[in-house]
């Protein structure tokens, strides 16, 4: 296990490095922030110290070493916009969007694997088919587009539910977060559930491919001429096994559910790190842009460690050290 | 004394589009205490639904339309579920073909066995645990105490087959279906298995029903043996009458597929052609198609192999009594 994690983060910085350089050289492509931050009425003089003040004046190499240099000592660069420390900046928004995420996630399990545990258990019922069908719609539909509706449907309509912003945040543990508050937990449910719908029907097909493949395989057959009750044979011995691809793409999503984040956190401005993003990119605010991606990537490759590591307690077959060899 | 287990005239169909497969069509035998009963065929004959049919463990579209299976005189068809799960891995165990597929690869052997246990008693982990190891024991697996905290992928085959059978015993059971149990087990283990198996039904006085095709099995191991083919029996009696002086010509013909020493050098015989579609099976008898001693007599239905010695044919190979 311990060389398994030594030998996962070697590769990690491998990937990390790599990815710093495609970062770096592809945000230098995409547009000259010069022209943005300074007015079109500054004389030769002018431009040229703020070139030099925010360091554009050395070439591309050069700055790529300095910023890896400042990288590795936890420096990711200052933004051109706000003048504080990128890192910062993201590290101020990222609780929002984490909690958005984390709940997203949740609800995705918490409902999907319910309801495809039953279409699979009944897959001939009508109860069965109606989420079957609904799940071609949470598939199929646009993200902003339910986001729209939802909004309309529990904010306009029925005005039961908040449409736009983050609640209040309370304190738990010293964890700060607005999962602790109702009004926080009002104002993240519908941008959580308009995140969450994909990956609910992504759980739903996935959970009841499971349970399909499963309850005819002959150790379900022998669990029950045990005489073990349905209960314990579905919840315990089915269920065990179809965690397993359950995990890896539940994980798998946490990454992409964060990064689809902008969509959502834009449609609810929801205060989090894909506005941020969003708004950077028009800016052209380069440490930004590169900081927000290497985190992302950091926390991809936190998340893959993380499942791995659930991987081999959930199914005994697996061995870490023989992984990723 | 009733005999622990008696099915009488057992029909389980299966309910499909193409139309009702009758895999078990009155089938009807009985297994004393301590006896064990060979059911033989070929694949498909049915042998293994009737098995799963005296567990009460036919998944739809399968259904038992009639007969009767009494365990110690009280019937199982139609009975509560809850009732009849009670029995099940308590008074009558079940065996698997596959040692490989029947124990779940995710769970523990220890907690696979206590649970078990605790489905049928209110014992605590302890006492249950204790009875696993016990088990274990039973069955010849060294050093149980340690392979308890195993998982199934840690054993082999054969190993896999023997913490299968020690969850069969964990109730002390009164009646055991083994269902093609050592079929996926080499010979010197089949042999290990088979003395072992045969031993407890002698100590244990528990009745068994040894599902298999394979006929030296059953020579070994068998106290009577019912030939199946086609969802019914064509031939009953004590091993010694149907393996010495065979009846029913398909039974000869399985007696005679036997690979032997005797007969090296020369073609190794077989019963021409496959077993018809359960579907559509023809008038008569169900073999006379690939029967060599067939005629006009075989179209009609052949008698019914009734008392302890019996053959479904219109002209027996042997005198039957």
């Amino acid at each position: 296990m311990t060389v398994f994690i030594i030998r996962r983060l070697m590769q990690s910085s491998l990937v990390l490095l790599l990815m710093s350089l495609l970062v770096f050289f592809g945000v230098f492509a995409i547009g000259d922030p010069i022209e943005i931050f300074i007015a079109p009425d500054a004389d030769q003089a002018e431009r040229a110290r703020a070139i030099a003040a925010l360091g554009l004046d050395k070439p591309i190499w050069e700055q790529y070493v300095m910023f890896v240099a400042n990288a590795v000592a936890g420096d990711l660069g200052r933004s051109f916009v706000f003048n504080i420390p990128s890192i910062e900046l993201i590290l101020q928004r990222m609780p929002a969007t984490l909690e958005l995420a984390i709940v997203a996630v949740a609800l995705s399990v918490v409902l999907g694997v319910p309801l495809g545990m039953y279409a699979g258990y009944k897959p001939d019922g009508a109860v069965a088919k109606t989420i079957m069908a609904g799940s071609i719609f949470g598939f199929s539909l646009p993200s902003f587009w339910v986001g729209l509706m939802l909004i309309l449907i529990f904010a306009v309509e029925l005005g039961w539910l908040p449409s736009t912003g983050r609640g209040e945040v309370g304190t738990f543990l010293g964890i700060q977060s607005s999962i602790f508050t109702f009004n926080g937990l009002k104002h993240l449910l519908l941008p959580a559930l308009n995140l969450a719908l994909f990956n609910i029907s992504l759980v739903i097909r996935l959970t009841r491919a499971g349970m399909r493949e499963n309850l005819p395989m002959d150790y379900v057959k022998f669990a029950r001429a045990k005489g073990l009750s349905k209960r314990r044979v579905i919840l315990v011995h089915v269920l065990k096994n179809i965690l397993i691809p359950i995990v890896t793409v539940v994980g798998l999503e946490i990454g992409s559910v964060i990064a689809f984040a902008v969509v959502t956190e834009t449609i609810f401005a929801w205060p989090g790190m894909g506005k941020l993003i969003i708004d950077s990119i028009n800016n052209l605010d380069r440490p930004v842009i590169v900081a927000y991606l290497m985190i992302v990537v950091l926390m991809f490759i936190v998340i893959n460690l993380v499942v791995d590591i659930l991987y081999s307690i959930l199914d005994p077959r697996v061995r870490l050290g023989d992984m990723g060899k | 004394m009733a005999a622990t287990l008696e099915v009488r005239n057992l029909q389980t169909h299966f309910h499909t589009k193409a139309g009702v497969l009758r895999a078990v069509d009155g089938v009807s035998f009985e297994v004393g205490e301590g006896k064990i009963l060979g059911l033989v065929g070929e694949s498909g004959s049915g042998k293994s639904v009737t098995g799963f049919s005296i567990m009460g463990l036919v998944d739809p579209p399968g259904r038992i339309v009639g007969g009767e299976v009494l365990f110690k005189g009280k019937n199982i068809v139609g009975m509560a579920e809850d009732e009849i799960r009670s029995l099940r891995g308590n008074r009558i165990a079940m065996i698997f073909q596959d040692p490989m597929m029947t124990l779940n690869p995710v769970l523990k052997v220890e907690t696979q066995m206590i649970e078990a246990v605790q489905a049928h008693e209110n014992v605590d982990r302890k006492t249950a645990w204790a009875r696993a190891r016990d088990a274990l024991g039973q069955v010849g697996i060294p050093s149980p105490e340690e392979r308890l905290a195993s998982y199934p992928h840690q054993f082999s085959g054969g190993m896999r087959q023997r913490v299968a059978i020690a969850i069969a015993l964990l109730n002390k059971p009164d009646l055991i279906v083994a269902d093609e149990p050592t079929t996926a087990l080499d010979v010197t283990i089949q042999g290990q298995i088979l003395y072992e198996v045969q031993k407890l039904a002698r100590v244990t006085r528990t009745a068994l029903i040894w599902i298999t095709h394979d006929l030296s099995v059953v020579a070994s191991l068998a106290d009577e043996v019912c030939v199946m083919y086609a969802g019914r029996i064509v031939e009953r009696g004590s091993v010694d009458d149907v393996l010495d002086k065979p009846a029913h010509p398909y039974t000869a013909g399985l007696i005679g597929s036997v690979p032997s020493r005797n007969a090296r050098g020369r073609p190794l015989t077989q019963i021409p052609g496959v077993m018809p579609s359960m579907l559509n099976l023809p008038s008569g008898c169900a073999f006379r198609m690939r029967c060599q001693y067939a005629d006009d007599a075989c179209t009609k239905t052949p008698p019914e192999p009734i008392g302890k010695r019996g053959v479904r044919c219109v002209r027996p190979l042997a005198e039957v009594a």
